[in-house]
């Protein structure tokens, strides 16, 4: 539902700093959000550790990769995510970019349609897709196919935002003329002009997509696809330490991936800032 | 389907949407229009009122208030907490590292959301929690209170609710330009005064509308309950996922659909709001 955003780049705070009581009261509200902010994670990590007889020990981690099933499902999770961000790309990449050259007067409606998946929650689309392909073909239906599809759908909002915010940045109207003028096809200019251009806000909408799909619960459980998170559900309900490192092992890489994002938004941010 | 059809330009532009919007009608479109029509429908494909009938009837009725409960009681909490941080953040000096750290945590804590956090409070406060047993150590015996409740399933949304509104609330607290202040107290006017008529009246559209997209975040979330209490918890989402997986009387087939109708509607008037209030603050926000 949100993106890395930078908070520190607002300049127009130093009147307002507080004095005495005011600062008190503000460091107190924030030790207190960071201790219920950390506590459950420092909490995760600890009862992963935990060995026999108030020990601890890596053995959790160690068999992690041996459970059954394990492998399995964070490889069928991994797919996921690489196939959403292809499909998401293949399809919003030149969609954005054709809206933004040809049809700027679509823009409003075109990112109305995109928030759309915000207003359906997740069980309902999963109940939808339910009803709706019953009969659809089994090797879509039956296959974790229909996951990538529908995930690329749930993405819609943070990609679409992501992509139209960086086709906004740059010269497109221009770079595309450029390319055609020299004699390039559509597809050329798409990728060897637009596509190097777009390259952060490309890998942001990409992160932002796989972050989402290696966490996605629900509709994989209610469809009866086993992906990572739901084997660490089912694993909980006989081994609470191994769902609890399996969980951590979801929350690791998706934090990396956003960590990542922000990182390379912030040398962006100074680059494009230099270069001004 | 000669191009020569095609008699101006303008049609054929539109034709390069054809793939999006194609995308979006077969795997948006279609499952929420089968819903919405399901509602609408018995089991045999003719047109009734009884799904309606029996989603707000008895039991699915009390999911839609202790949904709408603890959606209202987290946004509230969330909103006021999320609020008291941005404003605690907004006093340090600008470029630190304090803000530094603020973002990025909102940003990522907002997506810890579902199965990781769920567990993640069972390995603290559960009956095995490292919490649980510090306190234990200290005398203090906190067993009977459950994850698996109203106050446990509160505690745990608030983990993703207070960053949300942090991320949302943050841009207006900032936009609130010093100038105004001075300008207040430059004619007289007191703390308390720049707040009640400059401030607080400015703050209270994003404020408004933060908190109604809490409520939406909140009411459509299902994965963390569902992996926190393994479905005993009554809320909506958690009852259609009960319903699709058969646990219902015969001839109910498509309550699913009309308690899914039911959230649509909810989510999509909070969101709803959410909107109208977030063009009102963009009028004076930069």
């Amino acid at each position: 539902m949100t993106a890395v955003v930078d908070l520190s780049a607002t300049p127009r705070t130093a009147a307002r700093r507080k004095l005495g009581k005011g600062r008190v009261a503000a460091w107190l509200v924030l030790i207190i959000a960071a201790l219920y902010f950390l506590i459950p994670i420092a909490a995760s990590v600890e009862f992963s550790l935990r060995g026999v007889h108030d020990t601890h020990d890596l053995s959790t981690w160690e068999n992690l990769f041996g459970q059954p099933g394990f492998l399995d499902n964070l490889v069928t999770s991994l797919e996921l995510a690489a196939g959403t961000v292809v499909i998401t790309l293949v399809l919003m990449v030149p969609t954005t970019a054709w809206v933004h050259l040809r049809l700027p007067r679509l823009r409003r409606l075109i990112e109305a349609i995109c928030v759309l998946p915000l207003v359906i929650p997740a069980v309902v689309l999963a109940n939808g897709v339910l009803v709706a392909f019953r009969g659809g073909p089994s090797w879509i239906t039956g296959t974790p196919v229909i996951l990538a599809l529908e995930y690329v759908v749930l993405a819609l909002p943070f990609t679409y935002r992501t992509l139209d915010a960086g086709l906004s940045a740059i010269p497109l109207t221009t770079l595309v003329e450029a390319g055609r003028n020299l004699g390039a096809s559509w597809l050329t200019v798409l990728l060897r002009v637009v596509v190097p251009n777009l390259r952060t806000a490309i890998l942001n909408a990409s992160i932002l997509s796989a972050a989402m799909v290696l966490g996605e619960f629900t509709i994989a459980n209610l469809l009866l696809m086993n992906t990572l998170p739901v084997w660490t559900v089912q694993a909980g309900q006989q081994d609470g330490e191994v769902a609890t490192a399996a969980s951590m092992l979801i929350l690791i890489v998706t934090w990396a991936l956003l960590l990542l994002m922000s990182v390379f938004g912030q040398r962006g941010a100074r680059r494009t800032g230099r270069s001004s | 389907m000669a191009e020569t059809k095609f008699r101006n330009r303008r049609q054929l532009d539109l034709l390069g949407l054809l793939p999006f919007l194609a995308y979006v009608v077969v795997f948006l479109g279609v499952p929420t229009v089968s819903v919405v029509v399901g509602a609408f429908q018995d089991d045999a494909g003719g047109w009734t009122l009884s799904n309606i009938g029996a989603a707000v009837g008895d039991p699915y009725l009390h999911a839609f208030v202790v949904s709408t409960e603890i959606s209202a009681l987290t946004a509230v909490i969330g909103a006021v907490v999320g609020l008291a941080i941005a404003f605690a953040v907004s006093a340090s000096p600008p470029g630190g590292v304090l803000r530094q750290v603020v973002s990025t945590a909102s940003g990522v804590l907002a997506y810890f959301a579902g199965v990781p956090l769920a567990f993640a409070f069972i390995a603290a406060i559960g009956s095995q929690g490292l919490v649980t047993k510090w306190l234990g150590a200290l005398g203090l015996d906190i067993t009977g209170f459950s994850l698996f409740g109203f106050a446990g399933i509160t505690l745990v949304y608030l983990y993703f609710q207070i960053p949300l509104m942090v991320l949302v609330i943050f841009p207006a607290l900032e936009g609130l330009r010093p100038q105004w202040q001075e300008a207040a107290s430059n004619l007289g006017a007191s703390r308390w005064q720049y707040w009640r008529l400059v401030g607080g009246p400015l703050l209270l559209p994003p404020f408004l509308g933060a908190l109604m997209l809490l409520f939406a975040n909140a009411f459509a979330a299902y994965a963390t309950a569902a992996a926190l209490t393994n479905g005993i918890i009554p809320l909506v989402p958690i009852q259609i996922a009960a319903v699709m997986s058969g646990n219902v009387a015969v001839g109910q087939e498509n309550l699913g659909n009309a308690l899914g109708l039911g959230m649509i509607l909810i989510v999509g008037l909070a969101l709803a709001g959410y909107a109208w209030m977030q063009r009102r603050t963009s009028r004076w926000l930069r």
